[in-house]
């Protein structure tokens, strides 16, 4: 922060202004275009944002000052224009503005790059973070419309003109509810609590002994068993299906002939069995680079003061590779959570899993409570990446590889 | 714990030499080690492999001819294509037996799809004359019911078959209804067949031991009290027409020889239809050469027909041949496939490289908040992505309501972002992004910035430094991620499903379509193998470039 004070401020009159400028007449040229008048909304937005720039700059106006002043003023334009909707985009706008105002102002687009780099450079320094910026909203962005379209109080998959003004009206809980009160979604989500946890047990128990076998100094063949035991990752989602189509049918029936066991039950185990198997090369994968860093004095010292070696693995080496093991059966969590191709093939009607419901509920027809479900989903989501996260830094505490 | 002895080897504190000691540990810990892996291999191999090698086997496997028609089939062989001609009389008598009895047991349809996928037509023609094989037999039961009324009954029937012998024939119709259906067919019939009938009226017997099994095991019934089906009588009159037959039932004493013997006095009131005109009259396509020439392909049990059909060609008697232009789909998906996932990679390679690198060199807190927004969409469901990208993407999408809002495009031609293959483009870039960002970002966490200010501190401009010694040491990343990618992209069925629409389809969708639609389960199969050994490739390539060791997961 000391050398940013001294960073030399741009003159204000030939860089600042114009800058400042050239982004609100492309900001008002955009605007203009949306009234059918773009070359008039580019005149004011040009002359709008040089006055503004040289206001600011001219009179020193502290930096919070001066951006609540213009993204109020802007707000105020936008709702002459536009009601409620318009002021908040006004308000976006002029925050924006003042922003890049003070960015350039403040000589604070300069702080991230060496003081001996030319303005072309740092041109390009900031635009290729600009594109950086752009990915990271291509990523993010899409996931915000369901979000917010999932509160429509219409049963449209668009935005209602109620919704752009921020009308209560446009907005109501309706898909939710249906999303909790109706049998439609409730059972396969019913399923898909009943499958993804048997599914994630089986793989992460198998998984876990076999990396650990894996993981020891003199195993026949480990090449060999471990492109097997990955297989399920990279054979395409499509092809196992396929192949377990023809594979658990048969196996189905004979299981309802032979064993007497009902159909249901054997759908569940059919798809449980499938998915489980997916979820295994994420045990095996995260659990065998936990087992990287593990010190294999440990388990010696253990034996050495007289445990077995089923004590030894619960109570020295189990605690330190939890981490891994934890994150590895969260991704065979959401892999069962999450597949779709192979409970299509697989399973029949009684074992519709939420992913499969939503699959047809897209493919046929269109819902908003789809989109209620997407948003459960993503809190969903975001709940297992906090975990993931947090185990991983903990894990990576444990082996003495603390970030800086 | 060791001691020297005399000879000068060492041993261990038991007395064993050392030697054998150590080899001794080294394969119980060989042992354990297998013992904690042998669970999950069995558990893979059983549950993965074994149904990846079903696919591999269905991919090549065809007895639905020969098991549906195995004695047509079998004069088949002798039957020259080139003739041009349909084949003879003895192939329409054996084809009339054999369909009569997968009618009964409902198999034939299956035959006629089966067929339908080489020959276009032959499925109705096994279904329509699926429903008249009975008329066919019943030229010869009125008569043969008129002449002898006994032979009406049951009763008679199965007095006249019995008798003792080594029932060897209803064994061997059993061998032939167990691989029709696919069941054992175990089980007691509940007759001994006269060897002398069996002798004397061949094909009598054989249809009346089809009868009996399926009469008997598949629908439980006491096959003394039922009534033979009309193939039984049809093979009666068949069987009537040689002389040395009619002297043999002329010379015969068993029980209800007289029955018979009136038959053969009453002759000249036996139809002396031909099952070639017969068939001919259900559907003149059983006439066409074409239809005999496609069933002769695909009699041998084992066939490369779908592969062949996989790759739009189509099996002719000796060699393969390109389909017609207008039936080539696959290579043109296959090329679409490959080109599609081509693009996605690229479109990844080129908006995940500057992320990826932004992250490897920002300072870890600021680094580890932005990865969240990479990992927050590789966390989230891959349905929640898709109808995210429904959502924009559709006509009256939020893309297009902007941009008309906007003034930029107009209403009435709004921009086609979906069920095309932009859409699948754009939003299989999306979701298969992180993908390429994580192992690029792993890679390039690695490469020390101080090679890149000591080449600039050498003179290079930035571009140069970047082009001649940054770039070249992240090249593995973007190996490593673009053959994940590939891999991903070329095998992707839900995305393309619902934003594809017909020309964003990939391979993935036709074969969801064989086994789900069409049923052509075999054709499945085959462009599955196909597929497979693709990625095997690829597999093996990212095998020697990155290992499959050091694949990572979530950064």
């Amino acid at each position: 922060m000391a050398i940013l004070a001294q960073a030399p401020r741009p003159k204000l009159m030939t860089f600042t202004a114009p800058c400042t400028a050239a982004l609100a007449a492309a900001i008002a040229f955009v605007v203009g275009n949306a009234f059918g008048t773009p070359l008039v909304g580019l005149a004011i937005g040009a002359v709008f944002g040089f006055i503004l720039a040289a206001l600011l700059g001219q009179f020193a106006v502290p930096r919070t000052m001066g951006r609540t002043a213009t993204i109020a003023f802007v707000a105020v334009a936008g709702f002459s224009v536009g009601a409620l909707g318009g002021a908040v985009a006004g308000a976006l706008l002029g925050a924006v503005i003042s922003w890049f105002f003070y960015w350039l102002h403040t000589g604070a687009y300069r702080r991230a790059v060496p003081v001996y780099y030319t303005a072309a450079q740092t041109l390009w320094y900031n635009t290729f973070l600009f594109i950086c910026g752009l990915v990271f909203f291509f990523l993010i962005a899409p996931l915000l419309p369901v979000i917010w379209l999932s509160f429509n109080a219409q049963d449209f998959f668009t935005f209602t003109p109620e919704m752009l003004s921020f009308d209560p009206a446009g907005y109501s809980l309706k898909h939710y509810r249906d999303f909790l009160g109706t049998d439609e979604w409730m059972v396969p989500l019913k399923n898909s609590l009943i499958i993804a946890p048997i599914a994630t047990l089986i793989s992460v128990t198998l998984g876990t002994l076999a990396a650990i076998g894996l993981s020891q100094s003199h195993v026949p063949f480990r090449q060999a068993i471990m492109a097997i035991m990955i297989s399920p990752m990279i054979v395409p989602l499509i092809i196992s299906a396929t192949g377990m189509f023809f594979f658990y049918a048969p196996l189905g029936n004979w299981l309802e002939a032979n064993l007497g066991l009902n159909q249901s039950f054997v759908g569940y185990v059919k798809v449980i069995l499938a998915h489980s198997v997916l979820g295994v090369p994420f045990v095996i994968i995260t659990v065998t680079a936990t087992l990287v860093g593990f010190d294999n004095s440990l388990t010696r010292a253990a034996a050495n003061m007289g445990a077995n070696p089923v004590t030894t693995f619960f109570r020295v080496q189990m605690p330190l590779i939890l981490p891994g093991v934890i994150s590895g059966g969260l991704f065979a969590f959401i892999t069962s959570f999450d597949e779709v191709v192979v409970v299509l093939f697989v399973g029949s009607a009684q074992q519709q899993t939420l992913p499969w419901q939503m699959f047809t509920g897209l493919r046929e027809q269109i819902s908003p409570t789809i989109l209620a479900a997407a948003t459960i989903l993503v809190t969903f989501s975001i709940l297992l990446l906090t975990t993931v996260e947090l185990l991983r830094r903990r894990s990576e505490r444990l082996r003495g590889l603390s970030p800086s | 714990m060791s001691d020297m002895t005399s000879s000068g080897q060492m041993l261990a504190a038991d007395g064993t030499p050392l030697k054998t000691s150590l080899a001794r540990a080294l394969r119980r810990q060989k042992l354990r080690a297998l013992a904690l892996i042998a669970p999950l291999l069995l558990f893979v191999v059983i549950t993965f492999i074994v149904p990846i090698a079903t696919m591999l086997f269905r991919s090549v496997e065809n007895q639905i001819v020969s098991s549906t028609m195995p004695q047509a089939v079998e004069l088949l062989q002798q039957w020259d294509s080139a003739t041009g001609v349909a084949p003879d009389e003895a192939v329409y008598q054996a084809l009339y037996f054999d369909l009569f009895k997968a009618a009964e047991a409902k198999e034939h349809t299956k035959l006629g799809t089966r067929l339908n996928y080489e020959q276009t037509g032959t499925s109705s023609l096994f279904r329509t004359s699926g429903r008249k094989l009975d008329d066919v037999g019943e030229l010869w039961q009125d008569p043969i019911e008129d002449i002898a009324p006994a032979l009406k009954d049951g009763e008679t029937w199965f007095a006249m078959m019995s008798g003792t012998g080594s029932n060897t024939v209803l064994e061997e119709r059993r061998a032939l209804w167990a691989s029709l259906v696919e069941e054992p067919f175990a089980g007691d019939v509940g007759i001994t067949i006269s060897d002398e009938i069996a002798q004397m009226l061949p094909l009598t017997t054989a249809a009346y031991a089809d009868w009996a099994i399926y009469e008997a095991i598949e629908d439980g019934k006491d096959i003394s009290k039922r009534d033979p089906w009309e193939a039984v009588y049809a093979g009666l009159g068949l069987d009537l027409r040689s002389d040395a037959t009619v002297r043999a039932v002329n010379a015969y004493t068993g029980p209800h020889a007289a029955d018979l013997q009136l038959l053969t006095a009453n002759l000249d009131q036996m139809p002396n239809t031909m099952f070639k005109d017969a068939f001919a009259e259900m559907d003149e396509d059983w006439l066409d050469p074409e239809v005999w020439e496609a069933i002769k392909i695909y009699s041998p049990n084992y066939t490369s027909g779908y592969f062949l059909n996989a790759v739009d060609m189509k099996k002719g008697v000796e060699t393969a041949e390109m389909r017609p232009e207008n039936q080539q789909i696959y290579i043109t998906l296959f090329k679409r496939t490959l080109w599609m996932s081509l693009v996605i990679t690229a479109s990844c390679i080129i908006l995940g490289y500057p992320v990826a690198w932004l992250l490897a060199n920002l300072p870890m807190r600021t680094a580890n908040v932005l990865m969240i927004l990479v990992l927050l969409p590789f966390w989230t469901s891959l349905l929640v992505r898709t109808s995210a990208w429904k959502v924009l993407l559709q006509q009256q999408g939020v893309i297009n309501e902007i941009l008309v809002w906007l003034g930029f495009v107009d209403d009435a031609n709004r921009l086609i972002l979906m069920n095309n293959a932009t859409g699948t483009v754009i939003a299989m870039t999306h979701i298969l992004m992180p993908f390429m960002i994580l192992p690029l970002y792993s890679v390039m966490k690695t490469i020390p910035p101080s090679y890149l200010r000591a080449a600039k501190s050498l003179g290079a401009t930035n571009f140069t430094a970047f082009r001649r010694v940054y770039f070249p040491q992240s090249v593995p990343g973007i190996g490593a991620g673009s053959i994940l990618v590939f891999i991903l992209a070329i095998g992707y069925y839900i995305t393309p499903e619902i934003v594809g629409g017909t020309d964003g389809v990939l391979i993935s969708n036709r074969i969801a379509y064989h086994i789900s639609s069409s049923l052509n389960w075999g054709l499945a199969a085959a462009l599955g193998s196909i597929l497979l050994a693709l990625v095997m490739v690829l597999y093996w390539l990212y095998d020697r470039i990155v290992g499959i060791d050091n694949v990572k997961l979530g950064g």
